[in-house]
């Protein structure tokens, strides 16, 4: 999809990286040409934004779907795809077919897997990926057992220079868990696994990156004790990042209630104290990526008994919403909101984009922070409406969305 | 609602204790001990006691659920309480079908929810499941028009073992001069030893004895300890010892072989040391305790030959007698309302 006119967005509220400013934008071939006080030129399609705020298009760190629709709705204009697909993202034909599916209306940026059939053990085609298209490296649904193949993944994705994105979870103690250990796992007769599973992963993987000098993002950090982890290495000066849904910053496992499938997820729910950590995290700077974890599951998957179940849930719709619950909260700022929904995804995957900066790709969304709606898993965008929000009423809607300077028309 | 008519022909000295007619207990199913309130648990518990009485006489034959068709759909093998409920459908005149699913369609690929709909067309009158995965006999119940009964998910619950302890245990009571005027067991200390995190009867029974006001104990190593456990109504031990002290009741739990072979229990024998009921142990801790144990037992690990056939004190029959009368309660209370029993036929379900 290529821009044809040069486009001016006049009447919004900019959000910016350092804050929301009123103004206009203007973008000329796909890219952003000026923003602030500019005017449309002669020729320009010009869009009043009425007050509404002009914002980057959404990168969404790590889904497991390619699901348009869904993406569409929820103002994502790029999702980082997981190597979790059948077969793994694990050869350069492979990611290089996946990073053109989306195209023109939607970037599909594949995540290499790190290990050949993800299975932990030998490096996958690294280098070659990377030329394919690939702009991270993730172990996938799984962390990588092997400590020294973990410390040669990252010496190697260091040298290249590709983040790697991992699973914090211990397998040994995990197993087949469907849930954290605790009062409502024991209720529901469920096989659990401590909390601690997580720290126990996150703290070894941060210091292999310590050692090795690698970027290391944990893609989803759940629990206190890994936050805390997080939070004392950047202070250290380590170049790990830390991601989240946001599952796990509004529900905690008392959501799994009656065996809710929709609830099973990947790490499970947490206790309620470790949800309130996360919301801290986020607030503080030590969570620095919200992503969907989009992984739209119908009910072959979901209609099961809650251990043989999936876990996943069909988040794309209801990220930028739930994100949003943090800023009425006044836990973040609307632009801090904006960064860890796009400015930091996109800087992980580096490409240009993810900010209204001059010379970024035109992304772009406007977005009524306030537009009230209800989650309804049967009238879903998404190929399946496994979300455990179902019934919910949320705030905030994406009402129009741009790709590189052209319109995305539903 | 508000009936005051009679809830059964047999209706006795209970009266009172619980709401009229259908209120007293307005479950659709029976899917567990943590959906009911105190009164319904106490209400199926003297529901059962006119069955204890028939299942006693030669000819142990009532004629209530006549004409009404029982499935007993069990995913997973089982012998006693598959024999329990099938013996208790056909008592109260029904006409029972036991379907082994364990070597049925559902190997084949079938999904719980196809054979569900299934079964629904079969057009039964009452369902028992059993099912090795929590969770999955409400899942069924979801899908099918008539009552299920929980006979067993996966480590969740098994309400009608819990019932049937608590009636067994009342009997003993009773029997040992310690009636109780309103049916609780306040102050009860009842000590449950063995694989508690893998043990369903476990957890259904803790919830049961709790809310009958006794006093739960839960003795297992720490790694067959569920995490979370006093938040649901049990003190927690690994000393079995400690545990025993002062224990009025002590219920053995059955521990899975595959479970002693390393990955939890270094062995049987050392698992014995520590937490078999040896007569010994017994005799100095615990002298005058009433012993129960769900079955089937591993006689020589958990609880020895000699306690198990202790007079006086192991129960471990009649729990198994118990058995028949709770799920003849339980498949007459749950069918009231399609057989049009007065008090029953209106009103919402919970």
């Amino acid at each position: 999809m290529k821009q044809l006119r040069a486009l001016t967005i006049t009447g919004g509220k900019l959000v910016l990286h350092g804050g929301v400013v009123s103004g206009a934008i203007r973008c000329v071939d796909g890219a952003i040409a000026a923003i602030g006080d500019v005017s449309p030129e002669d020729g320009d399609e010009i869009v009043d934004a009425k007050g509404a705020l002009v914002a980057p298009a959404l990168v969404d760190f790590g889904v497991f779907a390619i699901d348009k629709p869904a993406f569409h709705f929820g103002g994502i204009a790029r999702a980082a795809l997981m190597p979790d697909r059948s077969p793994p993202l694990d050869r350069p034909s492979a990611v290089r077919f996946a990073a053109q599916s989306g195209k023109p209306d939607l970037w599909v940026h594949p995540l290499a897997a790190a290990t050949v059939g993800l299975e932990g053990t030998h490096l996958a085609e690294l280098a070659l990926m990377r030329d394919a298209g690939a702009k991270a490296v993730a172990t996938g649904r799984s962390w990588i057992a092997d400590s020294g193949t973990m410390l040669r993944l990252l010496q190697y994705a260091a040298m290249l220079d590709l983040v790697v994105v991992s699973h914090a979870e211990d397998g040994g103690l995990t197993g087949n868990a469907a849930a954290t250990a605790g009062e409502m796992a024991s209720r529901l007769g469920l096989p659990s696994a401590p909390a601690e599973a997580e720290a126990l992963a996150a703290a070894r993987d941060i210091a292999l990156a310590e050692m090795s000098g690698a970027r290391l993002h944990l893609r989803q950090v759940t629990t206190a004790a890994a936050l805390d982890l997080v939070r004392a290495a950047k202070a250290r000066g380590v170049a790990v990042t830390a991601g989240v849904t946001p599952a796990h910053f509004m529900l905690s496992d008392l959501a799994t209630k009656d065996f809710r499938t929709f609830a099973r997820l990947s790490p499970p729910l947490r206790c309620e104290a470790d949800r309130q950590a996360v919301v801290a995290a986020i607030a503080d700077g030590t969570i620095d990526v919200i992503a969907s974890g989009h992984d739209p599951r119908g009910p072959e998957d979901k209609r099961l008994p809650y251990a043989d179940a999936e876990p996943g849930m069909a988040g794309a719709e209801t990220l930028l919403p739930l994100t949003l619950t943090l800023v009425r909260d006044g836990e973040i700022t609307l632009e801090r909101a904006f960064d860890l929904l796009a400015r930091n995804p996109a800087r992980l995957l580096g490409v240009a984009a993810g900010e209204l900066a001059v010379g970024n790709e035109a992304d772009l969304a406007l977005v009524d922070p306030e537009r009230p709606w209800i989650v309804d898993s049967a009238r879903m965008e998404a190929t399946a409406g496994n979300t455990p929000f179902d019934r919910q009423p949320v705030q905030g809607r994406a009402t129009a969305l741009w790709k590189g300077g052209a319109r995305i028309e539903d | 609602m508000g009936s005051a008519l009679m809830t059964s022909p047999d209706d006795t000295s209970y009266a009172g204790r619980y709401p009229a007619g259908g209120q007293a207990f307005p479950h659709r199913h029976l899917l567990g001990i943590g959906h009911l309130e105190t009164h319904e648990i106490l209400y199926l518990l003297d529901e059962a006691e006119q069955w204890v009485k028939l299942n006693r006489l030669p000819q142990k034959h009532s004629d209530r659920l006549t004409g009404l068709t029982i499935i007993n759909a069990f995913f997973e093998n089982s012998t006693r309480t598959l024999l329990s409920f099938e013996i208790a459908g056909k008592r109260l005149g029904a006409d029972v079908v036991n379907m082994h699913a364990a070597q049925s369609s559902v190997k084949k690929g079938e999904t719980l929810i196809d054979t569900a709909v299934t079964l629904n067309a079969m057009r039964a009158d009452a369902i028992v499941i059993r099912h090795q995965s929590s969770g999955a006999v409400a899942l069924i119940a979801e899908r099918v028009g008539c009552p299920v009964l929980n006979a067993g998910d996966g480590q969740h619950e098994h309400p009608t073992q819990a019932l049937l302890d608590a009636l067994a245990l009342r009997h003993k009571l009773a029997e040992q001069g310690r009636p109780s005027s309103d049916g609780m067991m306040n102050g009860l200390v009842v000590t449950i030893c063995g694989d508690v995190l893998h043990s369903r009867v476990a957890r259904s029974n803790i919830l049961c004895l709790h809310a009958l006001g006794a006093r739960v104990r839960v003795c297992a190593p720490p790694a067959l300890m569920p995490a979370g456990i006093e938040a649901i109504g049990a003190e927690p031990f690994h000393d079995f010892e400690a545990a025993l002290k002062g224990t009025d009741v002590i219920m053995m739990l059955r521990l899975q072989n595959e479970r002693m072979s390393g990955q939890f229990i270094p062995s049987p024998r050392e698992y014995r040391h520590l937490y078999g009921l040896t007569l010994e142990r017994l005799k100095r801790w615990a002298p005058d305790a009433i012993v129960m144990h769900p079955g089937p037992m591993n006689r020589g690990v958990e609880i020895d030959s000699n306690v198990a056939e202790l007079a006086g004190q192991s129960i471990i029959t009649d729990q198994v007698e118990m058995g028949v009368a709770i799920r003849m309660a339980c498949l007459d209370v749950l069918t009231r309302r399609q057989r049009g029993v007065p008090g029953w036929a209106e009103g919402a379900w919970v």
